[in-house]
């Protein structure tokens, strides 16, 4: 959150045109300094533009914007910016921490002790600390994501931009970049996420915005973007006048089997199984959510980019689409 | 931008190409070594004259210096091609470029490692194979150093014209066009000294001309002046036929062009610095 400090990240009207195509249309946004944020898309909705006009490494068409105070692509302030590009290879005759080295010194952090150790804890982090004598070229695609991760973060940088960081990781290593970024964000450090992995977004970032075709269609925290917690409850054996004692949880509707609270504060859901078992009812699941971020994201995107199935109760678990965790 | 050059240049030991090319060189001495220790012996078994040996082996010379300064050419043009294109296709320029670097650094740093490279290999190379013919046949070319120099310098012109093609074409897109402009360039010159040889002077300014929109075939002819001996400069200098052959010069490039020649490495240095500045990564 801002919290009326001055933002780390803030664009006004930011545009960029390649030829005849538009790939981001005014793009205004403030990000506070030790904010998660989610640039949440579908592949070609302008990501990896905004990120690349925020560093410098594309010049914008319209608009304007700062980095940490500077304008966009300022030498100071890339000092403390780390960056993990969508796609990118590193030098493959290069051993992993031979690499990191390359990017100390590219980042002007001097010899020592100091330097040597902040190189082995990246490197401790990332989990490639075994494979530091390796080279890079025999490393997976995972592998090598998890290097970028941690060239990302040498330096602790006051800004970390990752492009789409899990996308060549496997379901055990997109849990760990998750720890990661939780792990950064607790040293203060802000956090800016490209992706189009809803569960990513959802579980790491406090404030998101949703792009789509260069646009961005919804911006703000993530509890205003994902609605009221709601309750729902597989249950048979309760009459009508039962369910109205329900009320004191909050607005309760029983459509076939299901019975729906909403709002409901998450820490009261005991209480109301142990009423409903109380009013003689029979309880055969119970699930615990809101609005999800995918059905937001669905409902301004449009069904046509993304087509999973539209309940989170009937939603199968995957890798794009897992089901929302309670929060 | 040191920190790019000495990226490169502990890239380019690193990879495989610059030590093929060094095992070739070597093999490439051998070769000569016993190429013209065999044409001496036998010449001098013959009872051909001392002075029309070393006049032999000086011309056999040249010939090895062109052979060396065309492997130089295409060592320029291969690592000079993918220098900054195949950082671009990887995404390591991202990862780079988002650094408190310019990209004048990256370009320039890039440039100057391979640079030394070159120019190391090329007086590595150059004046081995000069030591090993004195050595065999005791000919010694009256400026070595001299020559190795242009020959240096020759592979930088070309490594520096890959340079600015690798900011804005495919690797493989630039090297093609280096070696073509290259050849064009040699040909250039052959064409400008027929057309002396046979007065025909708006031929003779054009390939002038030529020479300084791509100064390798002038910097070559330093090379050629710094191997041929004076004998040959005193007996053949002066005479029209003499200029349409491009393995001998009588004069050392003029101060004026070497002038240039350096002013234009650094005009497409900075050139290339310019296109990879406006280039959208």
């Amino acid at each position: 959150m801002l919290n009326g400090a001055p933002p780390v990240i803030s664009t006004t009207g930011l545009r960029k045109r390649y030829g005849r195509t538009e790939a981001l249309r005014d793009l205004t946004m403030d990000v506070g300094a030790g904010e998660a944020f989610g640039f949440l898309g579908p592949n070609g909705a302008g990501k990896t533009t905004a990120v690349k006009l925020l560093l410098g490494l594309a010049r914008p068409s319209g608009g304007h914007g700062t980095v940490l105070g500077r304008a966009l692509g300022d030498r100071e302030a890339r000092r403390r910016i780390g960056y993990l590009p969508e796609l990118f290879r590193y030098q493959p005759w290069l051993r992993a921490r031979e690499v990191l080295e390359l990017h100390a010194d590219l980042l002007g952090i001097g010899g020592g002790p100091g330097r040597k150790a902040s190189i082995g804890r990246t490197l401790e982090l990332v989990g490639l600390a075994d494979r530091a004598a390796d080279l890079v070229g025999g490393f997976s695609k995972g592998m090598q994501q998890r290097l970028g991760i941690g060239v990302a973060l040498l330096g602790d940088p006051a800004i970390v931009f990752f492009d789409e960081p899990t996308s060549a990781l496997d379901p055990l290593g997109r849990i760990d970049v998750r720890e990661i970024i939780r792990t950064v964000r607790a040293r203060g450090t802000t956090v800016f996420l490209n992706s189009h992995l809803l569960t990513e977004v959802e579980q790491v970032c406090d404030r998101v915005a949703i792009v789509d075709r260069g646009r961005v269609l919804a911006i703000g925290d993530l509890n205003e973007l994902l609605g009221e917690p709601e309750v729902r409850v597989r249950v048979a054996g309760l009459s009508p006048a039962a369910i109205e004692t329900f009320a004191m949880f909050g607005a309760a509707i029983l459509v076939d089997d299901w019975l729906t609270i909403r709002p409901i504060d998450d820490a009261r859901v005991p209480d109301l199984v142990a009423a409903i078992v109380r009013a003689g009812g029979r309880v055969h699941a119970v699930e615990v959510g809101r609005i999800s971020l995918e059905d937001r994201f669905r409902g301004l995107v449009g069904a046509a980019a993304l087509t999973p199935p539209a309940s989170p109760a009937a939603r199968a678990p995957g890798p794009d689409w897992p089901a929302a965790p309670p929060r | 931008m040191i920190v790019i050059a000495a990226l490169t240049i502990r890239e380019a030991l690193r990879r495989r190409l610059l030590w093929v090319l060094v095992g070739l060189s070597l093999v490439s001495v051998a070769l000569v070594a016993w190429g013209v220790s065999t044409l001496v012996t036998m010449a001098r078994e013959s009872g051909t004259e001392e002075v029309a040996i070393q006049l032999g082996v000086s011309q056999v010379l040249i010939l090895i210096a062109f052979m060396f300064s065309f492997v130089l050419a295409m060592t320029a043009a291969f690592l000079g091609s993918p220098a900054i294109a195949a950082d671009l296709e990887s995404g390591i320029a991202l990862a780079i470029l988002a650094r408190p670097i310019r990209r004048a650094d990256f370009v320039v740093g890039r440039w100057l490692g391979l640079a030394a490279v070159i120019a190391g290999y090329a007086a590595a190379s150059g004046l081995l194979a000069i030591a090993v013919v004195a050595l065999v046949s005791g000919y010694s070319p009256p400026n070595p150093f001299v020559a190795v120099v242009y020959l240096a310098a020759q592979a930088i012109v070309l490594l520096t014209v890959t340079i600015l093609l690798s900011t804005r074409f495919a690797s493989v897109a630039g090297g093609a066009i280096a070696v073509v402009a290259y050849g064009l360039a040699w040909m250039g010159g052959v064409m400008g000294g027929v057309a002396r040889a046979l007065d025909a002077p708006p031929l003779a300014a054009a390939a002038d001309f030529s020479r300084y929109v791509l100064p390798s075939d002038g910097l070559w002819r330093g090379v050629v002046h710094g191997l041929e001996p004076a004998i040959v400069t005193a007996g053949f200098g002066g005479r029209p036929e003499a200029a349409s052959n491009p393995f001998f010069q009588e004069d050392a490039p003029p101060e004026v062009f070497l002038v240039w020649s350096v002013l234009w490495v650094l005009a497409v240095v900075g050139l290339a610095v310019v296109s990879l500045r406006r280039r959208e990564l």
